[in-house]
């Protein structure tokens, strides 16, 4: 490339999808309209950001089902609670720094406290927006991990949003969903067998040299980077793990036990304090797993704004990255070396 | 007004006086089981709950989670000790469950929770969360076309939250008929006087002005409540309603009313017997 271009932030503001990958525009909700079809008790709610967390798709189709509730979290969650309590199922949107920073306590004792089945969906998780601190999302798993009662989604495509949708209507209780909007990319639809179950991570490649075990938006790019990497004779194996909370200890322990000479990676669009990385970090240790283990996240900072490409390479979780990160801590040559 | 009215109502406010001296009394008895907490508060808002119990309440006793009952919520949850006077009186719980207020595992703690108690509708405690929830159940009771109605008990102190006014604002924008709010203003908060830590009058002002259909009375008078809450909810209107009671804490026990304001009254051990003595004399009752 001659003379350096300064990307614009407003590159990628609709999307997360790189070039040429195949996408669904707000597969959240066209998902939720369909079933809201099946299920007469599913409502919509939002803080003034319908249009910005495809709850447009839903109050289209529903007008009479869908609550704008204005630029007020607190009340959001309050009313979701309220509604919930009369026994209906309130799928409630805003971005995901106001739901885990502004409205906490309101998703704690009005909703989780006493386990109201209100969805909470979240837009803009971890690194998806080139805003700024006052927009980027990246501890909030870090909060509401240590909120009782609360499951945590953070799923990867348009195909993983889609399913989890339905699950979470089937599903009684609260939930936490990081949402990918806008032109959503597809790429769990290479893996015939895959179906996303609440509490279930599941395994999509295997490979004996490396093991990325990631949620949300790093699976993408996990894939991705496995691709890659194959064809510099690294097999990487990649666990995705679209339920961050309850974790799903079972399949997460037996896939590293498998083959512990492998290193973990722990992949996530989120800071890595107290995300999925350390989430993992502490079963393994507790479960006295010993591997080579490494983060993949975003650092404990307040990031940059800018263009989103240029910030997922500068803090390490864009494809090449990754693929980087992961070569660095697999050598041939290491692997080679007589154990002591 | 006709003699016979005029009869039935004054032997209604009869009624309405004995309910509260009793829900008075069983405060103080929970009150004494622990040597504290905030009788001050449940001596000084009996009045409003035995006419929100007693009059204005469609509930049945055997069964709080009645479908078509009224919703109350308790946002304040200290004032727990209050609402399950109430509740013991109307018969929702037994009244032997005193003896183990706020003790190990019993079914009355001393902050209210959803969980714990029957007719306990929402865990409240962190305040500023009963008349958001309230909005919530107000647009899902609207939904199902139901007739029941929610009524939040909140406290002046609880005006200094914002998540509470961005209820109030919401309310009167979905046009909550079927939602009711008692504001229960005795001045006090933890630190100091509710108008000295952060002053919120003129209080009916605010609401009116924020689209509802304000009362103001004094919260100690049974007569002045019966006829806001009855006007409250034969009106038409589809605004909300906010029914703001100035009470006296402490009220019905002399050296209560006249002791320091505080928001956690200590009463010690041997001035429980004075403090009932009192309420008896209070009521007439010998």
């Amino acid at each position: 490339m001659s003379a350096k271009k300064k990307l614009k932030t407003s590159s990628m503001i609709a999307s997360i999808a790189g070039e040429g990958q195949p996408v669904t525009a707000a597969p959240f909700g066209h998902a939720l309209v369909e079933a809201a079809e099946k299920n007469p008790k599913i409502v919509g709610m939002t803080a003034d950001l319908g249009k910005y967390t495809d709850l447009h798709i839903f109050a289209q189709a529903y007008p009479d089902r869908y609550y704008q509730m204005g630029m007020a979290e607190q009340l959001l969650m309050m009313a979701g609670a309220g509604m919930a309590r009369e026994g209906f199922i309130p799928f409630v949107t805003t971005y995901s720094v106001f739901a885990s920073r502004r409205a906490y306590d309101f998703i704690c004792l009005a909703i989780a406290e006493e386990k109201l089945n209100v969805k909470i969906i979240g837009g803009l998780p971890g690194l998806t927006t080139g805003y700024g601190p006052s927009h980027q999302a990246t501890e909030d798993v870090a909060i509401f991990r240590g909120m009782p009662n609360l499951t945590i989604i953070d799923p990867c495509d348009a195909i993983d949003i889609e399913q989890s949708v339905q699950a979470m209507a089937d599903f009684d209780g609260p939930v936490y969903l990081r949402l990918l909007r806008g032109k959503v990319p597809r790429v769990l639809d290479r893996f015939d067998d895959y179906r996303f179950e609440i509490g279930k991570a599941k395994r999509l490649m295997n490979g004996k040299d490396a093991l990325i075990i990631s949620s949300g938006l790093m699976t993408t790019r996990a894939i991705e980077a496995a691709d890659e990497l194959k064809e510099k004779g690294i097999e990487a194996a990649v666990m995705h793990c679209a339920t961050i909370k309850p974790l799903d200890t079972e399949a997460i322990l037996a896939e590293v036990r498998s083959n512990t000479d492998r290193p973990v990676f722990v992949a996530e669009n989120h800071s890595v304090v107290g995300g999925l990385g350390e989430s993992i970090a502490s079963l393994l240790m507790k479960e006295g797993v010993s591997v080579k283990f490494h983060q993949i996240g975003l650092p404990d900072e307040f990031l940059d704004a800018g263009a989103l490409p240029t910030l997922h390479d500068r803090y390490g979780i864009s494809t090449r990255e990754v693929v980087k990160t992961v070569a660095k801590n697999v050598s041939v040559e290491e692997e080679i070396k007589p154990t002591i | 007004m006709s003699q016979t009215a005029t009869a039935s109502k004054a032997s209604d406010i009869e009624a309405l006086r004995q309910r509260a001296y009793k829900i008075r009394q069983h405060a103080l008895r929970m009150g004494e089981v622990q040597g504290q907490g905030y009788v001050g508060q449940a001596l000084g808002v009996a009045d409003v709950l035995a006419v929100s119990y007693f009059r204005a309440l469609k509930l049945d006793p055997k069964n709080p989670e009645w479908e078509e009952r009224d919703r109350f919520l308790l946002s304040i949850g200290h004032y727990a000790i209050a609402l399950y006077a109430a509740l013991i009186e109307a018969g929702v719980i037994a009244e032997e469950e005193i003896e183990d207020y706020g003790s190990d595992d019993s079914i009355l703690p001393m902050s209210g929770m959803a969980d714990y108690t029957p007719g306990m509708e929402i865990t409240g405690g962190s305040l500023g969360h009963g008349l958001g929830i309230g909005v919530g159940m107000a647009l899902g009771l609207k939904r199902k076309e139901s007739a029941s109605r929610i009524f939040n008990l909140l406290s002046d102190g609880e005006l200094n939250e914002g998540s509470t006014w961005e209820a109030v604002a919401s309310a009167a924008h979905w046009k909550l008929g079927n939602l009711i709010a008692i504001v229960d203003v005795n001045d006090q908060q933890a630190d100091d006087k509710s108008s000295t830590v952060l002053n919120y009058e003129p209080i009916a002002d605010k609401w009116t002005a924020f689209g509802w259909e304000t009362y103001r009375v004094d919260g100690n008078d049974l007569e002045a409540l019966v006829e806001a809450f009855d006007s409250a909810l034969a009106s038409n209107s589809d605004k909300p309603r906010v029914i703001i009671c100035d009470t006296l804490m402490g009220r019905g026990v002399t050296f209560l009313e006249e002791r320091d304001k505080n928001h956690f009254i200590r009463v010690d051990e041997n001035e429980w017997s004075v403090a009932l003595k009192q309420l008896d004399e209070a009521y007439g009752v010998q």
